[in-house]
């Protein structure tokens, strides 16, 4: 390896799309997630710094770690949470293709985007705490509940562009833009799975703050706590940057410095979209999150599916 | 699955006030619940017997925030009732009217709490911003938002002008438009009906066994309420629905509250409507003759008591209260059974529990591990032994 190939690949992992790009772009869509549920709400809403200030205030804090947990194990998870996260972005095309990309990259980066929730189930588990011991079993049970529509789901668009890869499906979309609203009903599916993954409300049963106090975080406290909540802003990002480039055809076929924008704008719609959801319902009940998405959210990814494969073969 | 004991307070963000629930868990749901009182207990009945009739008042506004003018018009009635004063009515219906606005103020804080217990923030912000509009009339009457002061003994310290009418029923019309808005999202609301329906059962039967009181004996299928079974102040006057509902659930508490809202906002346009002229209070002397009095009041939260005694003294001898929820209270460990632990803040929040209204001292030895509950003469024991130490000798009194 010569410098001239090491120092490009760093500056992606470190800065565009890695690391600094997914931490202040979650911030701020962090921000943005809380500003417009603030207005929709009737109410004022953060400044734009408020993200920045809280990170930084629980960096300061004194982290305590619970006697009874394994101290090693309750100190890595944040991180190994952020690391999942970081690694999935890298073959998620933010601008015109991913940085890495290769036949089946979708399997691996729906499969980088399951740690993040065993970390929270570890995290739970290792706390050792009656909160957080339940926080942590409702995270594997959604887990079980919102990973297979999830994945239904970003099957359909696979299928009909006959690929694995996320940098072709969204090339393949940007090519044949009227076929993006035939994936409507996938999409939905994909946007409520998304919620259930971000344990956003309604589905933010595991640390439902009313029953459970924190949940499977009730035991972190400052700079781990800091980093989980950063790894779930990451993931919010890498979320919406997944939703974009299998539903929504990516960059649309814009290369450059062109293509930021309109990542920017159609992750900026997809946290709309998510806002919206998570102001306009109450929080269900664990059991009633597993029949719903068993019983809509799964069969109304498999329509879609079926469509898809219809509309493949009359596409020819 | 091995069973699990988690304690829900005494601090606990989903309870406003400190109050412990022990829950044992199997998995998700509930398999025994225990209430335990105590932790918010201010001895106000005794300091209330060191006061006069009229300061007694103040102090009793503060047994709870939110139905103030519920626990000073129980008292007052009583009052009144021992010195054989003659309220005028123009009096009594501005006591109805603050009575009214309360209770809309009270459901209307209780519809937020749901909302915000089931994690539907959107709901707690909605209602607590309308709220503000029934608290600028409450200010606008009496002065003040919370603790309104408005009764005195005799009859209320403020009288009501034209202008005040009309801002009121301004308001209220207001109200009136945004309940009905309540009332579809209470009813239709998918995630309210998922998360309400079949939440915290209490049937009719034990309802009656266990004393539940106000709208959570009324969605029982109950039909009691203190204005209609003993009307007071003005109510026999006014015409208004008593509401049952019969799902005997949370969701029936709900559909209860936003009905009565509806009815409310009714007896407050009748009242303004028809405000007797005359004169707002009477004097009633300091020293009130040796007598008993017990009065009921239906506060928002259901029935209130009160007992006075009077000794002939500028000082009431005893006073008692009987907060609602002290009553609702023996009905939530049978609701919490059996149930989910994600439904306990809202089976809890149903009652609409008042904890500091309510609370009771009891004794805990830590060393023994046992409680015990003091009865009368081994508290004036314990007292008079406290002072003793201190140097000074009650045991003569």
């Amino acid at each position: 390896m010569t410098p001239d190939s090491i120092l490009p690949s760093l500056a992606y992992i470190t800065i565009f799309p890695g690391f600094l790009f997914l931490a202040v772009y979650g911030l701020y869509l962090q921000w943005v997630d809380r500003k417009l549920c603030a207005v929709m709400q009737n109410r004022m809403g953060p400044p734009l710094i408020q993200p920045l200030a809280d990170f930084i205030k629980l960096l300061a804090k004194e982290v305590i770690v619970p006697d009874a947990a394994d101290s090693r194990m309750f100190r890595l998870l944040p991180f190994f949470a952020m690391a999942a996260v970081m690694t999935a972005v890298i073959s998620i095309p933010v601008g015109a293709h991913a940085l890495c990309s290769f036949q089946g990259d979708m399997v691996v980066v729906i499969y980088l985007l399951t740690i993040p929730t065993v970390t929270f189930f570890l995290a739970g588990w290792s706390s050792t705490s009656p909160y957080a011991t339940v926080g942590a079993m409702r995270v594997l049970t959604q887990l079980f509940a919102y990973e297979v529509p999830l994945m239904l789901a970003l099957i359909g668009p696979a299928i009909l562009a006959g690929s694995w890869n996320l940098t072709e499906i969204s090339a393949f979309f940007a090519a044949k833009p009227y076929l993006i609203p035939t994936q409507l009903l996938g999409f939905l599916a994909g946007i409520i799975a998304l919620q259930g993954k971000l344990e956003r409300m309604p589905f933010d049963i595991p640390h439902a703050k009313n029953e459970i106090v924190g949940g499977q975080f009730t035991e972190y406290s400052g700079r781990l706590l800091a980093f989980f909540y950063l790894a779930i802003d990451m993931e919010l990002v890498v979320g919406a940057a997944l939703l974009n480039a299998v539903f929504l055809g990516g960059s649309l076929g814009l290369t450059g410095w062109a293509a930021i924008p309109v990542f920017l704008a159609k992750t900026l719609a997809i946290t709309f979209l998510l806002a919206l959801l998570k102001v306009l319902m109450a929080r269900i009940r664990i059991e009633q999150m597993v029949n719903f998405c068993w019983k809509y959210l799964a069969p109304a990814a498999i329509i879609q599916i079926l469509a898809d494969i219809v509309l493949k073969y009359k596409l020819g | 699955m091995s069973k699990i004991t988690i304690p829900l307070g005494p601090q606990h963000p989903a309870l406003k006030e400190p109050e412990n629930f022990m829950l044992v868990l199997e998995g998700e749901q509930i398999s025994g619940a225990t209430v335990n009182l105590g932790y918010n207990h201010r001895g106000m009945e005794k300091a209330a017997e060191s006061r006069t009739y009229l300061q007694t008042m103040y102090l009793l506004e503060r047994v709870c925030g939110i139905c103030s003018h519920s626990h000073t018009t129980t008292y007052i009635t009583n009052v009144e009732e021992l010195a054989k004063a003659e309220i005028p009515q123009r009096a009594l219906a501005i006591r109805t009217l603050i009575a009214e606005l309360e209770r809309v103020h009270s459901h209307l804080l209780w519809l937020g709490v749901a909302g915000y217990e089931m994690g539907f923030e959107t709901l707690f912000m909605y209602t607590w911003r309308d709220r503000e509009q029934v608290l600028d009339c409450l200010e606008l009457l009496s002065g003040n938002r919370v603790h309104y002061s408005m009764n005195t003994i005799g009859g209320v310290r403020r009288d009501i002008s034209i202008e005040q009418k009309a801002e009121v029923s301004r308001r209220i019309k207001f109200l009136e438009e945004r309940t009905r808005y309540y009332i579809k999202i209470g009813t239709e609301e998918p995630t309210v009906a998922a998360r309400t329906a079949n939440v915290g059962m209490l049937p009719p039967a034990v309802a009656l066994e266990r004393g539940a009181v106000g709208p959570t004996a009324r969605a029982s299928g109950i039909a009691r309420d203190v204005r209609k079974d003993e009307p007071y102040l003005i109510y026999d006057q006014l015409d208004f629905k008593l509401i049952t509902h019969n799902t005997n659930d949370v969701f029936g508490r709900l559909v209860v509250r936003v009905l009565e809202l509806v009815e409310s906002y009714k007896m407050i346009h009748q009242i303004l409507n028809n405000l007797p002229e005359g004169p707002i209070a009477v004097k009633v002397p300091m020293k009130i003759a040796p007598g008993e009095a017990v009065n009921r009041y239906e506060a928002p939260r259901g029935e209130d008591i009160h007992y006075l005694k009077s000794n002939g003294t500028d000082k009431p001898e005893r006073v008692k209260v009987r907060a609602p929820t002290l009553a609702n209270l023996q009905s939530v460990a049978y609701m919490l059974e059996g149930g989910w632990l994600a439904d306990v803040p809202l089976v809890i929040a149903a009652i609409d529990p008042c904890m500091s209204c309510t609370d009771r001292a009891s004794v805990w030895d830590p060393k023994k591990g046992k409680m015990a509950l003091y009865g009368w003469e081994e508290m004036r024991k314990l007292g008079i032994e406290h002072y003793k130490k201190r140097g000074v000798n009650f045991s003569g009194l």
